[in-house]
C-alpha cells in the first residue's frame, strides 16, 4: 500500500465514480463515510511503519514516483490528512441538507485529492500546478451547465489562474536567492512575485471582489466549501515556503507584509460585513476575515503562530459549514437574500436563522464559540508584539459583531402575532443542530481538538518548534 | 538559424496576439490561437527537446479545437462588449502599442533575471503575457476570457521552459491547458443554455 494512492489517487477515482450517482442522500452518506474512513486511517494507521493484523502484515509506503518526481506523504502529515478528510466528511454529510450533494461530493473528492497532492508533491513549488487543477475542477461545481455563468465565476477563474505563473516563477527565483544570499535585488524581486501569487490565490485585498460576487450567484454551501478548502491548503503551502527558506522566515519585511495583509483582510472584511445588507455577502466577508486571521497567525513568532494557525482550521471548517448551510436553507425560502426579503425569517426557519447567527458570532470571536480560543490566543500574541495591530484587529472583529447583530435584528423582525412555523426538513434540522452544538463544544472545550492538532507542526522542519 | 526562427516566431506571436485583440469573428480567433501555439512551440524549442516542446503544441491545438468545436454549435453572432470603457479597434490597437512599448523596454532586464533565456524567448513570452492580460482587462465574453488566459499561460510557459525542464511540469501544464479549454467549453455551453431552451 502507498500513502499517495490512498489519499490522492483513491479519492480522485472515487470522485469520478460518484459522478454516476444522482441520489442526494446516497451521495452524501457514501461520500461522508468514505471521507471519514480516510480520516480515521490517516489518524490511526501510521505511515512507513510495518503493522500486522492477525496473520496479515502491511506497511503504508510514503512516496510515489510520477514522471521523475515524487508525491511524498510523510508520517508527520498523518494528522493533517485526518484533519482535512475529517472536515471534508463534515461538509459531505451536510451536503444532502443543502441539496448540493450531486455536485459537491464527486467534484469535492477530486478537488480534495488534488489539494492533498499539492501538499505531497516534491519539490513543493509544483503545488501551484495541482492547486490550479483543483480550481479548474471547481468551475463545474460552482455553475450549472443549464444557467449562464456569472461575472463572479469568470473573475474567480481569472484571478486564481493568474496566481500559478507568479508562484512558479517566484519558486525558481527563490532558488537563485538561496544560491546567492547577498543579491538583495533578486530577493526583492522573488518576494514580490511570491507576494503577488499568494495575493491572487488567497484573494487578498483588493483581489477578493470575486468572493462577494460569487456569494450572490452560486450555492452558498458549495462556495463555503471552496472558501474553506482553498485558503486552508494555500496557507499550508505558503507556510512551506517559510519552512524551506530561512531568509524568508527571518525577514522582518515579510512579517510586516503578512501582518498588513492580514489586518487589511480583517478590517475590510469586518467593515464591509457591518455595512452589508445581503446575508450571503456577509458570509463571504466573514470568510475573507477568516483568511486574514490565518495570515496574522503566520506573521507572529512562528513558534506560537503555527499552533494558532492550526487551531484556526477546525473552527473555520465547522463555522463556515454551519454558516453556509444556514444561508443555503434561508435562500430556498426567500426571494432574495437582501435584508428586506429576509425580514422575520426566523419564525419560519429557526434552525437556519440560529445557525447563521451563531456561526457569524463564532467568526467574530464571540466567547464560548469555536472561533474564540484561537482568536483570543492570536489577539494576545499580536497585542504583545504590536498594540496598534491589536487595535485594528479589534475594529475588524467589531465590524463582524455588528453584522451578526444586524442580521439577528432583521431575521427576528417579524410582524406581531406571527406564529412559529418551522419549514426546515428533518435532515436540515439535525445537521444544523449538530453543527451548532459542535461550535459550542469547540468553544467551551477547545482542548478536545488538541489531540488531533498537537502533532501538526511536526510536518514542518523549522516552524512551530 | 535557430535565432532567426526565434525572431520569426516572435513576429508571428506579435501578429496573432494583436489579431486576437482585434478580430470579432470567433473562427479567426481560434485560427489565430492555433497559429500562436505554433510560435510558442518554436520558442520553447530553444530550451526543450523536440519531443517535450511538441507536447505544448499538441495540447494547445487540442485546446483550440475544443473551444472551436464548442463554439461552432451556437449562433454565428458574437457577443457584443458593452460598458462605459472604450473597446473599439483603434483603442485596442493603441493599448497593444503600449504593451509592445513596455515589453521592449523590460525585455533586457527580465532576460538577465531569467538566466539569459535569450531576447527572442523573453520578448516573445512577455509579449504574450502582456497581450493576454490586456485581453482579460477588456472583455467579459467567456470565449475571449479563456483565450486571454491561454495567451497569458503560453507566455509564462515559454519563459518557464527556459529555467525548468521537468517532464512532470510539462505534463501538468498540458493538462492545465486542456482543462482550461474544457472549462471554457463548459462555460460556453452554459452561457448558451437559455438560448437553446428558447429555440426549442
Amino acid at each position: 500500500m502507498n500513502a499517495p494512492y490512498i489519499w490522492i489517487v483513491f479519492p480522485i477515482g472515487i470522485g469520478i465514480l460518484l459522478l454516476l450517482i444522482s441520489n442526494q442522500r446516497a451521495l452524501s452518506l457514501l461520500g461522508g463515510v468514505i471521507a471519514l474512513l480516510l480520516a480515521v486511517i490517516a489518524q490511526f494507521v501510521p505511515i512507513e511503519l510495518a503493522m500486522s493484523v492477525g496473520s496479515i502484515s502491511f506497511k503504508i509506503d510514503s512516496s510515489l514516483t510520477i514522471l521523475g518526481r515524487t508525491l511524498l506523504l510523510q508520517p508527520a502529515e498523518g494528522p493533517l490528512l485526518a484533519l482535512i478528510y475529517g472536515a471534508v466528511a463534515l461538509w459531505f454529510f451536510g451536503a444532502e441538507a443543502s441539496k448540493a450533494a450531486t455536485r459537491l461530493v464527486p467534484i469535492g473528492f477530486m478537488i480534495t485529492g488534488l489539494l492533498v497532492a499539492s501538499i505531497a508533491v516534491e519539490p513543493f513549488l509544483y503545488a501551484a500546478l495541482f492547486i490550479e487543477m483543483a480550481i479548474l475542477l471547481a468551475i463545474p461545481m460552482l455553475t450549472s451547465i443549464y444557467h449562464p455563468p456569472s461575472r463572479g465565476v469568470s473573475r474567480f477563474l481569472i484571478y486564481q489562474t493568474l496566481a500559478m505563473p507568479f508562484i512558479l516563477l517566484a519558486g525558481w527565483l527563490l532558488g537563485g536567492v538561496e544560491a546567492s544570499p547577498g543579491d538583495l535585488a533578486l530577493a526583492g524581486q522573488s518576494a514580490s512575485m511570491l507576494g503577488l501569487g499568494f495575493a491572487f490565490l488567497l484573494a487578498i485585498f483588493p483581489l477578493y471582489n470575486w468572493v462577494p460576487l460569487l456569494s450572490e450567484e452560486v450555492s452558498p454551501y458549495i462556495l463555503g466549501f471552496l472558501l474553506w478548502i482553498l485558503p486552508t491548503i494555500t496557507i499550508i503551502f505558503s507556510a512551506s515556503f517559510l519552512d524551506r527558506y530561512s531568509w524568508l522566515r527571518s525577514s522582518p519585511q515579510l512579517t510586516i507584509a503578512l501582518r498588513l495583509a492580514g489586518l487589511l483582510m480583517i478590517v475590510t472584511g469586518g467593515l464591509f460585513a457591518a455595512f452589508q445588507r445581503h446575508l450571503a455577502r456577509i458570509m463571504s466577508y466573514g470568510a475573507i476575515a477568516e483568511t486574514g486571521f490565518s495570515l496574522l497567525a503566520l506573521s507572529l513568532n512562528l513558534r506560537l503562530g503555527i499552533p494558532i494557525l492550526f487551531l484556526l482550521i477546525p473552527a473555520r471548517a465547522l463555522g463556515l459549514a454551519v454558516w453556509s448551510l444556514s444561508v443555503t436553507v434561508i435562500k430556498e425560502q426567500v426571494e432574495t437574500m437582501r435584508f428586506g426579503a429576509a425580514r422575520g425569517v426566523l419564525r419560519i426557519l429557526p434552525f437556519a436563522g440560529a445557525g447563521m447567527i451563531i456561526a457569524t458570532l463564532s467568526t467574530s470571536a464571540f466567547p464560548l464559540l469555536a472561533g474564540f480560543p484561537a482568536r483570543l490566543a492570536l489577539w494576545e500574541e499580536l497585542a504583545r508584539e504590536s498594540i496598534s495591530s491589536g487595535f485594528w484587529m479589534a475594529i475588524g472583529i467589531v465590524g463582524l459583531l455588528i453584522s451578526a447583530f444586524r442580521s439577528l435584528a432583521v431575521i427576528s423582525m417579524a410582524d406581531e402575532y406571527t406564529s412559529w412555523e418551522p419549514r426546515e426538513s428533518m435532515t436540515q434540522r439535525i445537521m444544523l443542530g449538530l453543527g451548532v452544538i459542535g461550535l459550542f463544544i469547540l468553544g467551551i472545550f477547545p482542548q478536545t481538538i488538541q489531540y488531533f492538532l498537537s502533532n501538526l507542526p511536526l510536518m514542518f522542519e523549522h516552524l512551530g518548534r | 538559424m535557430a535565432l532567426t526562427f526565434s525572431w520569426i516566431a516572435v513576429v508571428v506571436i506579435l501578429v496573432t496576439s494583436i489579431g486576437l485583440l482585434l478580430v470579432r469573428d470567433w473562427r479567426w480567433s481560434i485560427i489565430l490561437l492555433a497559429v500562436q501555439y505554433l510560435g510558442m512551440f518554436i520558442l520553447t524549442l530553444q530550451h526543450w527537446p523536440f519531443g517535450m516542446a511538441s507536447v505544448k503544441l499538441v495540447a494547445g491545438w487540442m485546446s483550440a479545437a475544443i473551444l472551436g468545436m464548442t463554439r461552432s454549435n451556437y449562433p454565428a453572432h458574437d457577443f457584443e462588449e458593452t460598458g462605459i470603457w472604450p473597446r473599439g479597434r483603434l483603442f485596442r490597437l493603441f493599448a497593444a502599442g503600449i504593451v509592445l512599448l513596455i515589453v521592449s523596454t523590460t525585455t533586457p532586464g527580465v532576460d538577465t533575471i531569467m538566466a539569459d533565456a535569450g531576447y527572442a524567448v523573453t520578448g516573445g513570452s512577455l509579449l504574450l503575457i502582456g497581450m493576454g492580460l490586456l485581453h482579460l482587462g477588456i472583455t467579459s465574453y467567456i470565449l475571449r476570457v479563456v483565450i486571454g488566459l491561454m495567451t497569458v499561460l503560453s507566455g509564462f510557459e515559454i519563459l518557464y521552459s527556459a529555467v525548468e525542464g521537468s517532464i512532470l511540469v510539462a505534463a501538468l501544464l498540458a493538462v492545465i491547458n486542456l482543462g482550461l479549454a474544457l472549462v471554457g467549453a463548459y462555460l460556453l455551453t452554459a452561457e448558451n443554455a437559455l438560448q437553446e431552451v428558447e429555440s426549442e
